[in-house]
């Protein structure tokens, strides 16, 4: 415990932590996939369902004021979370994907042209690089890449050349998904802005995790997922400048976005209603709006700072197993939560198979970043990653959990060595 | 399930030493399988005399479950005949999918991965070889290297 943050009272919260797999008690590890619930979200859902369940923006009556204050009041709690400037700069959709496809659509079409370049970098996760991969072979534009040194940190050296007046968008991860590397977005921010390119950052790994501000940022476009951050599935959150948002196109089309409709043409509705057509989801918006008031009691510098001492933890205690090759930065103030690696003789499927007989819930595989892994030359990792609720009693199952890999591929860790 | 139904003796010994693994300096039939959900990959080489499999050899990456299903399934269809491969496939295949099967006695090493149909996730490991040699037996009179995702 340290700083008042008392992680056995946070565990309180969270009923699924209770559970047993392979009648022992569950010790999970993939919060970078997905983050466990607290029961004050859960129970937001049933009291939503229970309570008020109507459609927003429409009724004249009193479930669907009640539903509609409740989803605009979450709207405007995830603002003050990222010190975003009004509501209005808050879309919500399905997830990091759908925000970063949203700007591509809304955005990216009208703004990008052929042999106009838009600039990410090698460890995006495949929601930062297929739609740009994809708007780039739609407009005949370029797309470049950020390069990775060997300790997992961006070579900012290169955006000197690779930032042209011709770079329209620089999309760039906060936190990686896989290194855990903290990128310095701001200074990237401000590289960008003066060549006139604007910047996207998915903040699918960083909101969640430690206080993110929007203006000091000064980022134009920010995506992040409720479901990392101890919301529903099935919500996700983009931010974008006012007077970008106005400007855009709508997304997609349908009810709710318009102004008026007329059998030839239509006029929009302004942000963010222009952005979120059709009903959208009621129950799981407002969830998120209880999950961010969750996480505003534990205090986003609480949570970051307990996550900085177990990650401390876990680097030390893996640097101490014979044959473990951990990926990204060693120094836990530059980096998140998350530990990928790899261990010599047993492969990332059979790690996380053996950890899960211990019932350690980790992820392996290529965590949707395969030109980051071939990068380091592997076909997949294993990655545990740390929230609130972890202990550093769970990380010391998992390195006993990867001693019993090690003692169960024998053989074959003792011939790699 | 017990984790031992899983890592059996006979699977981690494969694993740790393959059999055929390496490509042979010509082949017939050249494979090429990927998992793109997992990563992994593997190739399976065959030499022909006429229809029968005169040598099967196989490489690449993989996790202990893949690599060994490899290594067992090129020891098995070696000097096997197209017809006879399509059989052991396809028994193997119901085993996989937890269906009770009896092997050939000469294929009982195969029995060892039995256990994998409990573990729903990693079916497509043991079949990865399997899958792309079907592939490559199916697409050979391109006459070039074949490729298939399997996931």
């Amino acid at each position: 415990m340290q700083n008042g943050f008392d992680v056995q009272a946070v565990r309180q919260d969270f009923p699924i932590l209770d559970v047993q797999v392979h009648g022992k008690p569950l010790v999970y590890l993939d919060s970078a996939a997905t983050s466990q619930k607290p029961q004050a979200v859960i129970d937001s859902l049933v009291d939503y369902y229970t309570r008020y369940n109507a459609n927003v923006h429409r009724g004249i009556y009193t479930l669907s004021e009640q539903a509609t204050a409740a989803y605009e009041d979450a709207r405007a709690k995830v603002a003050r979370f990222i010190n975003a400037p009004s509501p209005e700069c808050i879309i919500f959709v399905r997830n990091t994907t759908e925000a970063i496809n949203l700007v591509r659509f809304a955005w990216g079409f009208d703004n990008v042209g052929a042999n106009d370049e838009i600039l990410i970098s090698e460890m995006e996760h495949h929601s930062n690089l297929v739609p740009w991969q994809l708007l780039a072979q739609d407009r005949g534009a370029e797309l470049r890449y950020l390069r990775v040194n060997n300790e997992g940190r961006l070579m900012l050296d290169g955006l000197d050349v690779l930032i042209t007046e011709r770079t329209r968008l620089i999309a760039v991860s906060h936190v990686s998904n896989v290194l855990g590397t903290i990128n310095p977005v701001k200074g990237i921010v401000k590289r960008g802005h003066k060549f006139g390119s604007l910047v996207l950052v998915d903040a699918a790994q960083s909101v969640p995790h430690m206080p993110v501000d929007v203006q000091e940022m000064d980022c134009d476009f920010l995506a992040f997922s409720g479901h990392k951050m101890m919301g529903p599935t099935g919500v996700g959150v983009l931010y974008a400048k006012p007077h970008l948002l106005e400007a855009m196109r709508p997304f997609m089309g349908g009810g709710s976005m318009i102004r008026k409709v007329m059998l030839s043409e239509s006029t929009w509705a302004d942000a963010p209603q222009k952005f979120e057509a059709g009903t959208p989801n009621i129950a799981d918006v407002i969830a998120l709006g209880a999950a961010v008031d969750y996480l505003n009691e534990l205090g986003m510098d609480d949570v970051r700072e307990h996550e900085l001492s177990l990650t401390q933890y876990a680097l030390d205690a893996l640097r101490e197993v014979t044959g473990l090759r951990m990926f990204g930065p060693w120094e836990p103030q530059t980096r998140g939560g998350v530990v990928s690696f790899v261990l010599d003789g047993v492969h990332p499927h059979d790690i996380a198979q053996i950890l899960d007989s211990e019932a350690i819930a980790i992820r392996a595989g290529h965590h949707c970043c395969q030109p980051l892994m071939r990068r380091y030359n592997v076909a997949a990792t294993a990655r545990a990653s740390f929230y609130a609720y972890n202990t550093e009693e769970e990380v010391d199952a998992l390195i006993d959990g990867i001693h019993k890999a090690q003692r169960v591929f024998g053989h074959a860790v003792e011939r790699s060595l | 399930m017990q984790l031992n139904d899983l890592y059996k003796d006979i699977i981690l010994d494969h694993y740790e030493s393959p059999h055929n693994r390496g490509r042979p300096p010509h082949a017939d039939i050249e494979a090429e399988g990927s998992n793109p959900l997992c990563g992994d990959d593997v190739e399976v080489y065959v030499v022909l005399d006429g229809e029968r499999l005169k040598e099967v050899r196989f490489d690449g990456a993989g996790c202990a479950i893949s690599l060994a299903a490899a290594s067992m399934m090129s020891e098995v269809l070696e000097g096997k005949t197209k017809d006879e491969v399509k059989e052991i496939g396809d028994l193997f295949k119901a085993m996989m999918h937890g269906e009770d099967v009896a092997l050939p006695e000469e294929m009982e090493d195969l029995e060892a991965l039995k256990g994998v149909a409990h573990f729903p996730l990693r079916v497509k490991c043991a079949l990865l070889a399997w899958t792309t040699l079907e592939h490559g037996l199916a697409n050979q009179d391109a006459g070039r290297r074949v490729s298939i995702e399997v996931d």
